[in-house]
């Protein structure tokens, strides 16, 4: 088999969990915990060992040869549009299913463990694959349309993810609001391919690619501003990112691989595919880094006062993907996608770690009530710490080289505004993150402290009938239906609800994917260090983009990475100031006192959620009353109703009308139509 | 077996079982069940056979049967089966015997004459799809009227009454517009002509430039009237949620899914045939009226507190995309167009015979009644689920490639329409989702924490329409090839008819007949061809 028979069956990398999605539907429920686990890791794994194979077998073709199209079927012949089912091998998609397959794999490990005592194993792992088999096929689509396909079920399992817990009334909203706001975005992409249709009469990646070197730029520029709508739903850019902090109602491993490491990053993706027509266009190339530099820097203030360890992570990632946009808007395809890669290795150590912690602590998720967690769980403390270090950008780590890369970019591109406003997101993404993990290792215990306030964290009164009931539930469904874990700013502390044990560290099961990914977070940057010969990814990718590479003189650069890391240690160093001792109590943050109304405003996230949630429910709302109680029922439903009382009190003389007479009215209206029709026969007869 | 009558088959087949089901004793249900399900698979039987011998080469009429019926009023019982009509044939066939097989518990009174009544509904409807006779056409459509008022009235729920009787008078109200517009066609030509003939293919091939254009566009009002009331089109569509709430469930199941098509279909086969000045000139119209549906219906979806009247309002959105594909006038938006009326029958099938299960639980369609119920029923809330993101439009499913094509159609030829009609797809994900949270999800409460889940029985009423919804959205291939003759061939009597030129996608050729077949031939819609 030579290498480009063995690129024809890439498709099977998404075969594989697809088959698992399958599978599982039909018989995880029997199969239960672990084993369906086991079904869906050991899927996922042969996927990442397939797409290995398909990497060698890229890297055995010479550079430009690294491109095969395969298709299975016709899919859509509708006139003289042809889009195929088929899927296309080249440095972009594989690295994509390296990265879903690998690090999908270490969270398909650690969700064994994580939801080891969940009765619904088999439904969350079904859904699981199927998410990996989505975005798979996402990635691996030779046209939009498939795309399209493999971006809406990626959307459709992070509805069913999220809303998990569907008994949870936060993880359902979740669940529609997460759904909804990717079909805004949705409407972008829908109208970029008729547009795409129009114009160019195909939807192929290929065949719109060369044509995009010919078209207009009002064009060019138009589709590329309505993918990039899409990008903002699915990635969770300004405006459409509200749904990713509630997001984080799902499982945790659904957040690390969901809504962290792989489906957020399709907005990427799906920029670095239609390169040709961002290329072409540089006012949308300048709406893309705006939008990314500006939503790196205001969701990572928004970060930085959550007392949710989730909700931290989740504003993080907006800032992070805000990174991403910013570097594909300054052409730096390939330091967008290092930064993705990168971004997966530390942020789902992150957030496997976050669920960790939550494990280990009675389903808490306020860092108020935790602190000196780190003797009791060292492993995931070690790691997490790693991340730390990774995301807040210091020299060695796998961070510090992912962000260099972009702001280096953005800074020889000449954007200086785009480049300033991406270091003083450094400054908040160091901060929100050291106090994240002094506030969660370090510091005071505060989950044991007799002063915590005691809140209830149950919702609604409990009578000990309701107990016993609750009980019985929480022993079906693997979960407490009426507590809702997730923390917003402003909520007083709760209770630790450790029960009067200690934190404990997770099973081996969890923690050797998460000390993995640390180590990944290590030595990841090795792929694309900028120093002559170091630079495998730009290499590798470049016959995709075929960009000039970016080149800062050694001095240069090193002047650049100085001034982003004295940036990212002022953010540390205030987190410091204000946490290294922990809280003074759990309701006591110092940093928010001193921030104050700011604090507030930040906290809150601009009230823009808010504002939303406001407008929808009172004039929206309202508008859809009207339509439905006023026009519909009223004027229009009123307006028919009203002829048949006319015509029938004209008929019966304004008799008092009785319900047979409707019956008889009827009739009447058939004998009439039957009484024309012999009319007719009789004159035709003639 | 090329002589074989097989369209008379299909239609005379459910006569044949209405009659004799009439004619079974009363008292014993499980013959009455088993003979209407008898006529109605070998109804469906028949379909596919036809399915099978359907040639995907040919552009005009297949199977045509013409016998002399009244020859005084130069009616003639006309048979034949294109593209645009082979797949409201399996449509319907295939809902009909699931229709019963869903009632075979609820509603359990009379037995024989439910039976009865729907396979009376079934004759009618083949009839009404495959009539080439105005004459015969008519009366199919008028026919169906009889079984659906009984269905509803005998069948129903609470304000059954007043149901039966609005769909009754309404329907009736526009046939009669369109019955008088028939006969002034047919005198119209008789007198310019001196042949009385209600040969939908004679007249389609004068009236283009037999009529007068203020005639023309009177006459299209005309028959709009009845078509655009079936649709429905706001604002004539009040009639719709009022009847699918009293409706039994598989009334609802064949209204939906086929009963609504008949307007789209009457559009397609005959506006657009016959009236085809008055069909270019109205096109922004009828667009408007058809994104008018698509938003409005879903806005008003979304308000709605009782199940069915959701999906009945999403029928008119749903139908609305039919609309806006139709008269985008474009070979794209018409293959969206009758993709959807193939594809909607299965999801909005699929939903109402969920809802109706959940109705036989439980005895109401209050979503605020309900809540919760996915831990007691798993099954049933993954069925739904599934007809859920269907009907949304999930790629993969049916309903994506309808909405798709018939929006990108409509953007080829007028984008500010498309773009308009694109935001609908968000509304529906807002109904939808919405609908099932506040059902399916959260708390049970009481009854719904131990709801019975699907019985097999159950399962195999709803999986057909889903699996057949995710084959269609996979390969709609199977439907687009054998439709998308005959509505390039409409394209092309447009153009040929009228100064039309349809709007193409850059690079695209201009619409053509396949070679062999020529412009007469065409406009006379192959009458008389070999």
């Amino acid at each position: 088999m030579n290498a480009r028979d063995v690129l024809g069956l890439v498709g099977i990398v998404a075969l594989l969990p697809l088959i698992g999605a399958a599978f599982l539907m039909a018989f995880g429920r029997r199969l239960g915990s672990p084993r369906a686990g086991w079904v869906a890791t050991g899927l996922m794994a042969l996927a990442f060992a397939w797409s290995v194979v398909q990497l060698a077998a890229l890297l055995s073709l010479p550079p430009d040869a690294r491109s095969h199209v395969s298709i299975i079927f016709t899919w859509l012949p509708a006139d003289q549009l042809h889009v195929n089912i088929g899927f296309l091998a080249d440095p972009l998609s594989i690295t994509w299913c390296l990265l879903v397959t690998g690090v999908g794999t270490l969270i398909h490990l650690y969700a064994i463990g994580y939801m080891r005592d969940d009765p619904n194993t088999g439904r969350f792992f079904a859904y699981f694959n199927l998410f990996a088999a989505s975005m798979l096929i996402l990635v691996l689509a030779s046209s939009y349309l498939l795309t399209f396909l493999g971006w809406e079920g990626v959307g459709l399992c992070s509805y069913l993810l999220i809303a998990f817990w569907y008994e949870r009334s936060t993880a359902a909203l979740g669940g529609k609001k997460a759904f909804i706001y990717n079909r805004v975005g949705d409407i972008g992409f829908l109208i970029a391919m008729f547009l795409l249709i129009a114009q160019f009469g195909t939807l192929d990646y290929g065949a719109t690619g060369h044509a995009a070197l010919h078209a207009s730029g009002g064009i060019t520029t138009a589709i590329a501003l309505l993918l990039f709508l899409g990008c903002t739903g699915k990635s969770a850019q300004i405006p459409l990112f509200p749904w990713l902090p509630d997001a984080m109602e799902g499982p945790t491993p659904v957040s690390a691989l969901i809504h962290a490491a792989t489906m957020v990053t399709a907005g990427v993706f799906l920029i670095c595919r239609a390169h040709p027509f961002f290329d072409a266009s540089h006012s949308a190339m300048t709406v893309v880094a705006w939008i990314g530099a500006i939503t790196a820097l205001v969701a990572g203030t928004m970060a930085v006062l959550q007392p949710d360890i989730k909700r931290v992570l989740a504003y993080s990632t907006i800032s992070q993907l805000g990174y991403m946009f910013l570097a594909l808007g300054t052409g730096a395809y390939a330091a967008a996608v290092f930064f993705v890669l990168m971004h997966a290795f530390y942020k789902a150590c992150l957030f496997l770690g976050a669920g960790s912690v939550i494990h280990g602590n009675g389903e808490n998720q306020d860092m108020r009530v935790m602190g000196a967690l780190r003797r009791f769980m060292p492993y995931t403390a070690g790691a997490m710490v790693v991340a730390w270090l990774a995301i807040a950008g210091a020299p060695p780590f796998d961070g510090f080289w992912a962000k260099d890369g972009v702001l280096e970019a953005a800074y020889v591109r000449h954007d200086f505004g785009i480049w300033a406003v991406g270091i003083v997101a450094a400054v908040m993404t160091a901060l929100y993150m050291t106090r994240l993990i002094l506030l969660t290792f370090f510091g005071n215990a505060r989950w044991g402290t007799s002063d915590a306030p005691a809140v209830a964290a149950v919702s609604g009164g409990s009578d000990d009938d309701d107990v016993v009931a609750s009980e019985d539930v929480e022993a079906e469904l693997g979960y407490e239906p009426d507590y809702l874990p997730t923390v917003v700013y402003g909520e007083p502390p709760r209770t630790p609800r450790l029960h009067g044990h200690e934190p404990h560290e997770s099973p081996m099961l969890m923690v050797l994917p998460i000390v993995t990914l640390a180590v990944l977070s290590i030595v990841g940057g090795i792929i694309d260090i900028p120093l002559r010969g170091g630079t495998h990814l730009d290499a590798w990718l470049e016959p995709v983009f075929r960009g000039a590479p970016i080149t800062e003189s050694f001095a240069g650069a090193a002047a650049l990475s100085a001034t982003a890391l004295a940036f990212g240690a002022v953010g540390i160093l205030v987190a410091f100031l204000f946490y290294r001792r922990g809280l003074p109590s759990p309701a006591d943050d110092p940093l928010q006192e001193r921030l104050g109304v700011v604090g507030d405003v930040i906290g809150h996230g601009y009230y823009y959620d808010e504002a939303i949630s406001k407008a929808v429910d009172g004039p929206v709302r309202g508008f859809a009353t009207f339509l439905d109680r006023d026009v519909d029922q009223r004027v229009i439903d009123g307006a028919v109703n009203g002829t048949g009382h006319l015509v029938r009190r004209a008929a019966e003389g304004l008799r008092h009308a009785q319900d047979g007479l409707v019956r008889r009215y009827a009739i009447g209206i058939a004998l009439g139509a039957a009484a024309l029709l012999l009319f007719f026969l009789a004159y035709a007869g003639r | 077996m090329t002589d074989f009558p097989i369209l008379t088959a299909i239609i005379a087949t459910p006569l044949i079982g209405a009659v004799v089901v009439a004619l079974l004793p009363g008292r014993r249900p499980e013959l009455v069940r088993a003979v209407g399900y008898a006529f109605s698979v070998a109804t469906l039987g028949l379909a596919c056979w036809l399915l099978a011998d359907f040639s995907t080469k040919k552009v005009f009429f297949q199977f045509v049967e013409n016998r002399p019926w009244l020859p005084s009023i130069g009616s003639r019982y006309i048979v034949g089966v294109d593209g645009i009509s082979l797949f409201m044939i399996l449509a319907t066939a295939l809902l009909i015997p699931i229709g019963l097989l869903a009632s075979q518990r609820y509603p359990t009174q009379r037995p024989k004459a439910f039976t009865a009544w729907f396979l009376l509904l079934e004759f009618s409807l083949m009839g009404i799809f495959l009539s080439l006779d105005l004459i015969v056409f008519f009366l199919f459509w008028e026919i169906l009227l009889v079984p659906m008022y009984f269905l509803i009235q005998g069948w129903g729920h609470g304000r059954r009454q007043y149901a039966a009787t609005k769909f009754f008078i309404y329907t009736a109200a526009g046939s009669s517009l369109m019955l008088a517009s028939t006969l002034i066609l047919g005198f119209i030509h008789q007198s310019q002509t001196g042949v009385l003939s209600f040969d939908y293919r004679v007249l389609a091939a004068w009236s283009w430039h037999g009529l007068s254009s203020t005639t023309e566009v009177l006459l299209f009002f005309g028959f709009l009237a009845a078509f655009a009331i079936k649709v429905p089109l706001v604002p004539l569509h009040t009639w719709l949620p009022d009847v699918h709430t009293e409706a039994p469930t598989a009334g609802s199941v064949v209204l939906a899914g086929v009963i609504l098509k008949m307007g789209a279909y009457g559009l397609l086969r005959f506006s657009l045939e016959l009236f085809p000045h008055a069909s270019v000139d109205l096109a922004p119209l009828l667009l408007t009226l058809g994104v008018i549906g698509i938003l409005y219906g879903a806005i008003v979806a979304a308000m709605q507190k009782n199940l069915k009247r959701i999906i009945a309002y999403s029928s008119v959105a749903h139908m609305g995309f039919v609309i806006v594909g139709v008269f985008s006038l474009t070979v794209i938006g018409l293959d969206g167009a009758v993709f959807t009326m193939l594809s909607h029958p299965l999801t909005t099938g699929a939903l109402f015979l969920l809802v109706g299960m959940l109705y036989e639980r439980r005895h109401t369609y209050e979503i605020a009644e309900y809540g919760g119920i996915w831990r007691s029923a798993p099954l049933l809330t993954a069925l739904f689920l599934g007809a859920m993101f269907a009907g949304i439009g999930l790629p993969g499913f049916s309903g994506f490639i309808g909405e798709f094509l018939s929006l990108a159609g409509t953007f080829v030829s007028r984008r500010p329409w498309a773009v308009a009609g694109v935001v609908g797809v968000i509304f529906a994900a807002v109904y939808m989702l919405w609908a099932f949270q506040r059902t399916f999800m959260g708390k049970p409460t009481g009854i719904n924490l131990k709801l019975p889940d699907v019985n097999l029985r159950e399962v195999m009423v709803v999986a057909p329409l889903l699996a057949l919804s995710l084959f269609l959205g996979l390969y709609p291939k199977l439907a687009i090839e054998r439709v998308e003759p005959s509505l390039k061939r409409t394209i092309v009597n447009l153009e040929l008819k009228t100064h039309f030129r349809e709007k193409r996608p850059k690079g695209y050729a201009p619409t053509k007949l396949p070679d062999g077949v020529t412009a007469s031939q065409s406009i006379q819609l192959g009458r008389g061809a070999p």
